[in-house]
């Protein structure tokens, strides 16, 4: 399986919870930080990310960046 | 082209192509059909579209979107098709976009009839649409004018980047005159790249975005202090008054368009009679000639306003002259002009008092 | 081992800034996509939006391009005026459903009866955001909104209006399809339609109108999730997605 990570531009995510959803492998979550707008931006919780963009895709703000690791 | 017989509303047409207006948006409405049919015809010869719109909304709103072009576009409609524009004036006006508006006005309130009138007076002098803002409107009186001021309207409108409507009515979109019309010197004016939508390029990738809406209250007054200081530019700069027979008159008649047309035949045979009877005539009715009625004689004893309507105009002499005179009106309303033995008879009249 | 970025922010998304629409709206999603087409297109400096009234009125401080305001539902006679006086340039209107379908009916109509060679993305969320959750012409039979509280009546209301089927009857407009940003299934499908109606309008083609069946969390009640999953549950069975017309 292909490997991933994204990043989360945590200061535009309003935690929709739209790429948790959407997430094929299940490796995101809400975090427990706020950030300046005082939303909980979304993270990566656990290992796992296959670099499919899908939360990428489903995202209303641009908020995450999705790299894909070559071996 | 040397002088030649046309009627207004053709006249006025083929002064905007002159000027350089290559792109119409219109709407059929009674008494400026010419103005559409004519640019339908003459518009692609010059490399121009003409567009009919499916509503005088529609063709407001597309001339809102060509003028932001930066080039040269207008429309024409009379009275209650000028009502149905006047949300799309007002952003026009909000957003700053160059567009000229003839307006050959008819009889109302409502759809009223097909006859001329100048009761949109106030319609296109004190608002019309919402808010803070403000058109140059010109008033021609001659067929030549409705060519002049029409070319000048460009000019204006670009200068200001401001909607500026030429103020007709029905007698002078549809009589017959001698007209001379030719190539406005600025009919190649290019667009302005510094604001006009697609020079993005040309701009470095600078984008321009174009509106009126302002959600926050700071920017918003902000906003409306920048148009207010354009208006008080306009206010110092574009004036335009006649002065007829003003230096000794006793009685000043105060009249613009067919009017002031008629009252000049007024005046003309009452001085014959050895009557002291002058005319002031506002060639532009925003920005109001308040200079120039700073320039009443002393001599002068009584105003009377002459209009094709209920007196609209006849605030405006007063805060113009600071009620120092007493003003008087006289106007006939349903399409009707007053006669030039009408006004004489008023003259009279008041001259008796 | 290397790393290669596979998706970023579009280079035609206004840097820096921060959308003001709610948590989970699918404005966000849609007005991603146009971006992502002017970028793959390379039109940033040719193209020219038209912002509607609504909520996404301020799309201008989110897209990175030229932009014009219209009045409520005036966008397509706006388009048509810039597009009129600039052939050469990409002219598109973004227009929710009280402008496009309410509104400013008169203008979309005319517009594509014209055969306009402008592109529209029209946002079908089947309430008015803005304004705060009031019934459109696209509020659905029983659904509730604030000016329809009991759920929305045909007898007093009328139908929800399907707005692509309608204009598709027209002979003049060329391309006319209904898609969804419900989920990345079906916004992959949306990409390539808005793509598509770019090209047209890049290749001359003439006019071109995605619809989009978005969500409103807020004014629905609903969770982001929930709502895209209401959406597909009862706004797709009454609004199909798929081409209704496609220069045939």
């Amino acid at each position: 399986m292909a490997k991933g990570r994204i990043e989360v531009l945590e200061q535009y995510c309003k935690s929709c919870g739209l790429c948790v959803a959407a997430c094929p492998v299940k490796v995101l979550r809400i975090s427990e930080k706020t950030n300046a707008k005082g939303y909980r931006p979304v993270e990566q919780f656990k290992e796992g990310c296959i670099g499919c963009a899908m939360c990428a895709t489903t995202c209303p703000d641009a908020a995450i960046e999705v790299f894909k690791i070559q071996e | 082209m040397g002088r030649v017989l046309m009627k207004g509303t053709e006249a006025i047409a083929e002064a905007a192509i002159q000027a350089g207006c290559k792109y119409f948006f219109g709407y059929p409405i009674t008494p400026q059909n010419e103005i559409p049919e004519y640019m339908s015809a003459h518009l692609p010869e010059v490399g121009g579209v003409y567009v009919q719109a499916e509503s005088e909304v529609a063709s407001i709103n597309m001339v809102l979107g060509g003028g932001a072009t930066g080039y040269r576009v207008m429309t024409s409609s009379s009275s209650p098709g000028i009502s149905l524009m006047s949300e799309g004036i007002s952003y026009i006006a909000g957003c700053e976009i160059p567009a000229v508006i003839v307006n050959v006005m008819r009889a109302g309130p409502g759809l009223g009839g097909i006859l001329p009138g100048q009761a949109d007076y106030l319609q296109a002098t004190k608002g019309g649409g919402n808010g803070d803002y403000n058109l140059i409107v010109l008033a021609p009186s001659t067929l030549q004018e409705c060519v002049d001021l029409t070319q000048l309207a460009f000019d204006l409108a670009q200068k200001y980047r401001n909607p500026v409507m030429v103020a007709a009515d029905g007698f002078m979109g549809q009589m017959m005159e001698a007209v001379e019309i030719k190539p406005s010197p600025t009919k190649d004016q290019p667009a302005d790249p510094t604001w006009a939508l697609g020079f993005m390029e040309e701009r470095g990738g600078k984008r321009s975005h174009l509106h009126s809406l302002f959600l926050a209250p700071e920017p918003l007054e902000e906003h409306n202090r920048k148009l207010q200081k354009k208006y008080g530019a306009m206010k110092a700069a574009e004036q335009r008054c006649e002065c007829y027979h003003m230096e000794d008159a006793e009685l000043l008649i105060a009249a613009y368009g067919t009017t002031a047309r008629i009252s000049r035949s007024a005046v003309n045979n009452l001085r014959a009679e050895g009557l002291k009877v002058g005319m002031i005539r506002p060639v532009t009715l925003w920005p109001y000639p308040y200079d120039a009625f700073k320039t009443i004689p002393s001599t002068v004893k009584n105003i009377l306003v002459a209009e094709m309507n209920a007196g609209q105009m006849v605030d405006d002499v007063k805060v113009a002259t600071g009620c120092r005179y007493p003003v008087s009106f006289y106007g006939r309303t349903g399409g009707f002009a007053p006669s030039v033995k009408e006004i004489e008879d008023e003259c009279r009249r008041i001259l008796a008092l | 081992m290397s790393e290669v970025k596979v998706y970023e922010r579009p280079k035609s998304w206004m840097p820096n800034v921060s959308s003001h629409y709610c948590p989970g709206c699918g404005h966000g999603i849609a007005h991603r996509l146009v971006c992502e087409v002017i970028d793959e297109l390379g039109i940033q400096n040719d193209t020219i939006g038209v912002a509607p009234v609504g909520c996404a009125a301020m799309i201008y401080d989110y897209m990175d391009t030229d932009y014009c305001e219209a009045p409520h539902g005036r966008a397509p006679a706006v388009a048509t005026g810039l597009k009129t006086v600039r052939p050469d340039k990409i002219v598109y209107t973004y227009q929710g459903d009280g402008d496009l379908a309410s509104i400013g009916m008169g203008e979309i109509v005319h517009a594509a009866n014209r055969g306009q060679n402008i592109t529209v993305i029209f946002i079908n969320n089947a309430i008015y955001g803005m304004t705060g959750g009031q019934m459109a012409p696209t509020t659905l039979l029983g659904q509730k909104a604030t000016t329809c509280p009991l759920g929305r009546d045909a007898k007093v209301n009328g139908y929800p209006i399907r707005v692509s089927e309608m204009l598709a009857t027209l002979p003049a407009p060329g391309y006319i399809t209904r898609v969804t940003v419900a989920q990345p299934k079906y916004i992959i499908k949306a990409k390539q339609a808005i793509k598509k109606a770019f090209q047209n309008q890049v290749e001359g083609k003439g006019f071109s109108l995605v619809e989009v069946l978005s969500s409103c969390p807020t004014n629905w009640g609903m969770r982001p999730v929930e709502a895209f999953d209401w959406l597909i549950s009862s706004m797709m069975p009454y609004y199909p997605l798929g081409d209704f017309k496609d220069f045939d």
